[in-house]
């Protein structure tokens, strides 16, 4: 038995066999084929079931993550097509008359080589997807194949990393766990888990070619610890824990349908926090009662050039309609140094935190503001929107932005296209909008509490370092006294308040935050029904 | 033979994607196809060759069609990279 302990990203416990995803090298031995025609026949086979396999992909990563991300599929698609690469294989089989495996790894090579002493880092980058294409048709060829996620039994999967294309081919009712080498808590496996609500440690000092497939394991998530081969009394006090957590999510699922209401009465909303259109399942299955902070920043990333009005316009609607009427708050960009997208050209900064980034940009550059607002305004008739907008600092940003919406208005009415102006709030995250949020509470309809700059930006700590964790508390007296004065301010004026940062999803303080007065709670969705549960056990009057 | 020049005007120039479209467009026509740029050229229907041109943005390519739906195949493909490229 030896234990491992990582970094958790989601707390869940799970025991079962493990399996090893490698990106591993083929050793290909040479050898003479007595006869080609068969080893041309046995490629085609090869490259015949490596079509299907990409075209599964594809449809899969289509569905999952969207059109523009499936994309490297099709890619892999055509280049399996490549008339130069398989006329090259084809004839070191014919002219050399050697095995099939041999002719593909050794032109794959050739091929992959060619691109990666290429200038352009793009081009360079592409080798890898020549050795992933002639590595799929090695395995089909030595009828390894890929984990077939359909046969395999549920499994704890354990990987350096994983990758979107990775994750996106398997099937999530088979997972029982996701352990990494690598990754941080925003990498795609933690996020993927926390969606899933599928016990994860990441950074696990493993040694990969010491595990196998089949090892069992325990992983917990609680005490962010993995267990390989674990003994037999840890294999039942295990069990019996699972056993508690199981019947901890049933009862969880009773509370579905059921209302945000405190014992003695009093209702708050619980939304969800998400990033993509692709999320949007996870929030209806976890009986969201809206979504309390859509983070409108996917339009962005990942491209070459600005997002269209249409092309917000429609990802918007698509929201809007398949929440069919709940509150869909929609952040603007939030975007700043720290993030990579080269069509801003936004300068490298010391500072980013505190930089160039998201309400500043579009108050510098209102053109990028006025195409993202416009699509908001049209979208606003087919449901319940709302806009938020992040980093405010003074009365002055508000007001200017109102000016903008303003035009954006009066050329939307000009133009005659239909739309309709939405509730407006502003995410209080800065200590300034805190101390001014009294004149804020007269200005717009809501606000939502961003905890984590919000901390960040009062406590003068850095979270990226791991050095300060010891000064780091989030629960600071400091942050949960502006917490109270936002409410108080807020309520003044008749408006209402949201917390949308991470100390909104811990249920130990729920309670102090609904007797806070605080009229809603976004949190990620897997959340949802633990502060439900949390809600619904309090009593917003002590003792009476 | 019909020919023209274009300068790319996409941002990382012919990459993975529009190669393999363009790849789908030539596949087309019966033409020849060939994409030349500083001497070296490549079919339009082979994607690797194509990809390994390694045309940047803002780069001149020369087009070159040869065959019996020339016409057709010079105005598809030249219509082809103003969309795409």
């Amino acid at each position: 038995m030896q234990s491992f302990l990582g970094k958790p990203v989601y707390k869940g416990i799970a025991m079962g066999p493990v399996v090893v995803l490698k990106h591993d090298d083929f050793q290909v031995k040479r050898k003479k084929a007595e006869d080609t025609e068969a080893e041309i026949i046995r490629l085609e086979q090869a490259k015949e079931q490596a079509e299907k396999q990409l075209q599964v992909l594809h449809d899969k990563a289509v569905k999952e993550v969207g059109e523009d991300s499936a994309a490297i599929f099709e890619v892999h698609q055509m280049m399996l097509e490549d008339e130069d690469y398989l006329d090259a294989i084809h004839n070191m089989i014919q002219t050399e008359g050697v095995n099939a495996e041999y002719a593909v790894a050794v032109t794959g090579d050739n091929f992959a080589e060619m691109f990666a002493s290429m200038e352009d880092d793009y081009m360079k980058a592409r080798a890898a997807d020549v050795k992933d294409i002639s590595n799929r048709l090695l395995k089909n060829l030595v009828g390894e194949g890929e984990i077939d996620f359909r046969s395999m039994e549920p499994s704890i999967i354990v990987a350096e990393d994983l990758s979107p294309s990775e994750t996106v081919q398997m099937d999530k009712e088979k997972i029982l766990a996701f352990v990494t080498v690598h990754g941080s808590t925003n990498s795609h496996t933690a996020i993927l888990a926390r969606m899933m609500n599928i016990p994860a440690l990441i950074g696990v000092p493993l040694n990969l070619e010491e595990i196998h497939t089949g090892m069992k394991a325990v992983v917990d998530g609680f005490q962010g610890k993995m267990i390989l081969e674990p003994t037999g009394e840890i294999c039942r006090q295990t069990s019996d824990r699972i056993g508690e957590e199981t019947e901890k999510l049933q009862l969880l699922q009773t509370l579905k349908g059921k209302e945000n209401i405190t014992l003695d009465g009093k209702k708050i909303n619980i939304y969800a926090n998400i990033g993509s259109v692709g999320d949007i399942g996870y929030v209806l299955e976890n009986d969201a009662g809206g979504i309390g902070l859509f983070r409108s920043e996917f339009l962005y990333l990942g491209k070459k050039d600005f997002p269209s009005e249409e092309e917000q316009f429609q990802a918007y609607k698509k929201v809007l309609q398949m929440m069919a009427g709940k509150k869909v708050i929609i952040r603007t960009l939030d975007i700043g140094a720290d993030k990579q997208v080269d069509y801003f050209t936004l300068e490298k900064e010391d500072n980013p935190a505190m930089g160039y980034r998201a309400i500043r940009i579009c108050l510098k550059q209102p053109e990028i503001f006025k195409t993202q607002l416009r699509a908001l305004l049209r979208a606003a008739v087919f449901g319940n929107l709302s806009i938020m907008y992040p980093m405010i600092i003074s009365t002055e940003e508000v007001t200017q932005i109102y000016e903008i919406v303003d035009q954006v208005q009066r050329e939307l009415e000009e133009e005659q296209i239909p739309y309709k102006l939405p509730e407006q709030g502003i995410m209080i995250e800065t200590p300034a909008a805190v101390m001014i949020s009294d004149e804020l509470a007269e200005m717009v309809d809501f606000f939502s509490i961003g905890t984590n700059d919000l901390t960040q930006y009062t406590l003068a700590i850095d979270r990226q370092n791991a050095k300060l964790d010891d000064f780091y508390n989030p629960q600071h007296k400091a942050i949960m006294k502006m917490i109270q004065m936002v409410v108080d301010n807020a309520h003044k004026h008749g408006k209402w308040v949201g917390i949308c940062g991470e100390l909104g999803a811990n249920p130990e303080l729920t309670e102090s935050f609904v007797r806070m007065g605080v009229d809603e709670l976004s949190v990620a969705p897997s959340m949802i029904l633990k502060i439900r549960k949390a809600v619904r056990e309090m009593k917003v009057l002590p003792k009476g | 033979m019909k020919e023209f020049n274009y300068v790319i005007t996409d941002e990382v120039g012919i990459h993975a994607r529009p190669a393999g479209m363009l790849v789908k467009e030539a596949k087309k026509y019966e033409s020849k196809i060939v994409i030349s740029k500083d001497g070296k050229s490549a079919e339009a229907t082979k994607l690797m060759a194509l990809m390994g041109l390694g045309v940047k943005c803002g780069q001149t390519v020369t087009v070159e069609i040869t065959g019996a739906d020339e016409e057709a195949a010079c105005e598809g493909v030249m219509a082809f990279f103003k969309e795409n490229l």
